[in-house]
């Protein structure tokens, strides 16, 4: 009985390789157990080697690891790329129309399971492509698992097509479980012990937990131009308009996204835009204007790898210093950069509050592992109850005042200013990316200029002391502490719990709020450690760059991943012995 | 209000900057009158303004206004309209700042038919930069960036309008304050994408097209006869500049907006909805 699996499926593209692991994923949280998939594939619609892994536990886990124990093989192409991941022992399932594979083929000794997947579809008169179905009835059968676990998950995604088809999906999958408990009885190294989680858990990708999360703080409009890594939340968003009486436009390019959701968010509602990096080249300017007419704004930054087109389905930590130095002029910012979907859904809530409660952009810094893998999250954690708090917004009851409504009243000690919204009465103001006095009126007064810009410096020093703090996870008096931010935290905990199962002292401090830089709280954390080991998923140790400049603290370890693949936590172990 | 809106009701402390005898004064004062003659105050309505000589008109209009980036004012008023799909959106643009940056944001408004009106403060020239030729420059018009004279096919706003979409299609004259006014009026009106294309002298920058060179070519299509319900014709009449150059209404449509389409617009406007999900509990369970 194994308390853990990696389970990868790999074929080309258009062959339901991506949903084959969403449906396995889902099919063991219904049945109590913490799983997690994560995806590789070139940017093609069909053809190209796409591949799916999905790690399944019986207790809770951070991410993947590189050891593989179950490889489904849609064509020959897989086995080739991923054989040499295999473990002593792991089980191949292969269809031998594809290649006969045989013991020898392999580095290690396997499990060689051949099904016949074209023979099984055609006798059900099914297409190819349900050979993904049949897999994955064999997946949960070799895994020791319940059919009816697989086929609540079978039946939910297909019901809205009708019964006649959840039947025939449940036929094909069938066959692929009677297939292997039939030909394969003997095979049960592979069975899973029992599932002991009683909670009921959602599986989501970083995307959908965005949007559930901006859902969830009040999102009103969204407007987001097509890109990987983030389209799942436009499916998302345009899906659910109508029922969450939301509007989800797509833009003609992210400048107008942008401004779009600057002009949303001046007209009083809680406004998004989501991009990658090359988009968000594009929102500069628009991010700038934000700064200067103080709107509140959430920018979802799905960092993938550049520069320009770069690796598009491929991913990295290469935007934290451009989201910071982003924009024309001077003006405050926050950028937190959550480490998986449960804090994607977290920090993005925040995020809306801290837009509104000091007028500014705000980045939920994600990336394309983080986007496009499927978490597990307990359904319990979306349901507590949320803060929303917009601030110093007013929709009626505005007195006359002298001068007009002072929109930008520079006299507020933390430089934050009521703001009104175009309809209401006594509120007529100017949001003007010119320089302005306090109705938004243009201004090139010296006096003026100093009064706003110290105004809004006020804000970036009132957010500097809400910042939060990083996290720390470890033994206090650490022999290595690790430093990571984003995505990147997983696979850097996973490390240091092996660390410390072979008894070595270590600890690891990450950032879900990256900035302003919470620079005391890490001065305190960091000023005493013996040795500081930076993880990142970039080539020039980002992170490690604002902490230098903000504590002065000098980190000269950096281990740097800049591949377009996620850390494994065993990449980080085996260089630090080497 | 309780008293009658004028054009006096919009004063604000601040004088034009403008030169003496520009284009603009003609367009600030006929959308005044436009805005009072509709019985839309200083709190009703929202005005989003480019950069060029026309965006510091905010200064002297006392109303909701939004200054935007160069070249992007269409996007903010659409999101401006979105959220609040109750309130009249303007948006007070000029042939560099709508045509030239902002081009691509023209189009793609039409098409959506945002239930926006732009005021296209059209004179060929930069005059904030201080006379650089516009897209709309006719060829040969010597400007501070072609001394040789403009060698670029001028970009046509109505014709641009027509093809991508926009359902209310117009031209006026800035040296015709009543005949602008009416047409500000019934742009502002038009459900859907308007665009009110405004021939206007620059009397520092343009020794060509002054007052007189228009007075002595513009007619108004309405006392021709024409009947502005013809997308074909309408273009026709778009490609008319010479000898005659028409003014008026060249195309009219009823035609659902892009905010109209939106299930979520059918009532009470965005802002004034509740942030709570009504079924969250429902939606959660997609995801299990």
């Amino acid at each position: 009985m194994r308390d853990t699996i990696t389970w990868t499926i790999g074929g080309e593209a258009g062959f339901g390789i991506m949903s084959a692991g969403t449906v396995l994923a889902r099919t063991f949280t219904r049945a109590g157990y913490h799983a997690f998939a994560v995806n590789d594939y070139p940017s093609l619609i069909r053809g190209g080697h796409n591949v799916v892994t999905v790690r399944i536990g019986s207790v809770p886990f951070h991410g993947v690891t590189k050891e593989l124990h179950v490889l489904v093989a849609l064509n020959a192409e897989t086995v080739d790329i991923h054989k040499a991941e295999l473990r002593e022992g792991a089980c191949v399932l292969f269809d031998p129309k594809d290649k006969e594979w045989k013991e020898s083929d392999f580095p290690v000794k396997v499990h060689l399971l051949p099904l016949p997947l074209r023979d099984i579809a055609s006798e059900l008169h099914a297409d190819t492509v349900m050979r993904n179905t049949i897999v994955l009835g064999a997946s949960v059968a070799l895994l020791g698992a319940p059919f009816e676990a697989l086929f609540s998950v079978i039946h939910d995604q297909f019901i809205r097509k009708g019964e006649e088809v959840v039947s025939q999906n449940e036929k094909i999958a069938r066959a692929g479980y009677d297939y292997v408990n039939s030909h394969y009885k003997d095979v049960t190294n592979m069975h899973m012990s029992p599932g002991v989680g009683t909670e009921k858990q959602a599986i989501v990708n970083g995307s959908e937990a965005v949007g559930l999360g901006a859902v969830r703080a009040g999102l009103k409009f969204a407007a987001i131009y097509p890109m990987t890594p983030i389209n799942a939340i436009i499916t998302f968003l345009a899906d659910h308009a109508k029922e969450l009486g939301i509007v989800y436009k797509q833009p003609e390019d992210e400048i107008a996204g942008i401004n779009m959701a600057i002009g949303a968010s001046i007209g009083g509602v809680r406004s998004m835009v989501a991009t990658s990096g090359g988009g968000f080249a594009l929102m500069v300017e628009g991010l700038s204007l934000a700064g200067m007419v103080e709107a509140p704004l959430v920018i979802d930054l799905g960092m993938r790898v550049g520069p320009a087109t770069g690796m598009p389905t491929y991913t990295e930590q290469g935007e934290l210093l451009f989201a910071i130095h982003a924009g024309h002029g001077e003006f405050a910012r926050i950028i937190l950069a959550p480490s998986d979907a449960t804090e994607a859904y977290d920090l993005t809530i925040e995020a809306f509050n801290l837009a509104d409660r000091y007028q500014v952009p705000v980045f939920v810094l994600t990336d394309k592992y983080l986007n496009e893998s499927q978490w597990c999250v307990p359904l319990s954690h979306f349901e507590k109850p949320v803060t929303i708090d917009r601030g110093k917004l007013m929709t009626k009851d505005i007195k006359v005042t002298d001068g007009g409504f002072q929109r930008y009243d520079a006299a507020s000690p933390d430089g934050v200013s009521f703001r009104s919204v175009p309809g209401t009465a006594n509120g007529q103001y100017y949001a003007n990316s010119y320089e302005h006095n306090g109705n938004g009126h243009v201004s090139a007064d010296a006096g003026n200029r100093n009064a706003m810009v110290e105004k809004r410096a006020r804000k970036g020093a009132a957010i500097q002391k809400a910042a939060l703090p990083p996290q720390f996870f470890g033994d206090e008096k650490a022999d290595i502490t690790f430093v990571t931010w984003g995505t990147t935290k997983g696979a850097v905990i996973s490390a240091v719990e092996s660390l410390r199962a072979e008894g070595k002292k270590a600890a690891v401090v990450s950032y879900p709020w990256v900035y302003p830089f919470p620079a005391d709280a890490t001065k305190s954390l960091l000023s005493k450690a013996k040795r500081i080991i930076d993880v990142e998923q970039n080539s020039t140790g980002q992170l490690a760059q604002l902490l230098r400049a903000e504590t002065g603290i000098e980190v000269t370890e950096k281990l740097l991943k800049y591949d377009g693949r996620p850390w494994y936590p065993e990449e980080i172990v085996e260089k630090l012995t080497t | 209000m309780a008293t009658p809106l004028t054009a006096a009701s919009y004063n604000t402390t601040y004088l034009p900057t403008w030169c003496p005898g520009c284009g603009n004064f003609g367009i600030w004062k006929s959308l005044e009158g436009a805005f009072a003659s509709l019985g839309i105050g200083p709190d009703d309505g929202l005005i989003v303004y480019g950069v060029g000589c026309h965006g510091n008109m905010y200064d002297w209009i006392k109303m909701y206004g939004f200054v935007g980036l160069h070249g992007r004012t269409l996007p903010v008023a659409q999101g401006a309209k979105i959220a609040n799909h109750t309130l009249p959106v303007v948006v007070v643009s000029g042939d560099g700042d709508c045509l030239g940056e902002g081009g691509n944001h023209f189009m793609h408004a039409a098409a959506r038919n945002a239930d926006v009106t732009v005021i296209l403060h059209d004179n060929q020239v930069y005059g904030l930069t201080t006379g650089q030729a516009s897209p709309t420059a006719k060829p040969g018009f010597k400007t501070k960036s072609t001394p040789l004279g403009s060698t670029d096919e001028p970009t046509n706003p109505l014709a641009l309008g027509l093809v991508s979409g926009a359902t209310f299609v117009a031209r006026g004259f800035s040296g015709d304050l009543p005949g602008l006014t009416a047409l500000m009026s019934e742009a502002i009106k038009h459900k859907g994408f308007s665009v009110l294309d405004i021939l206007q002298p620059c009397v520092s920058f343009d020794k060509v097209h002054t007052y007189q060179w228009y007075r002595e070519r513009l007619y108004t299509l309405e006392s021709s006869g024409y009947v502005p319900n013809n997308k074909h014709a309408a273009l026709e009449k778009s490609m008319e500049w010479g000898d005659k150059i028409p003014l008026g209404i060249l195309y009219k449509e009823d035609k659902p907006t892009s905010e109209g389409l939106e299930p979520a617009l059918l009532g009470d406007p965005l802002v004034r909805l509740p942030l709570e999900v009504a079924h969250w509990d429902k939606l959660l369970n997609e995801f299990v």
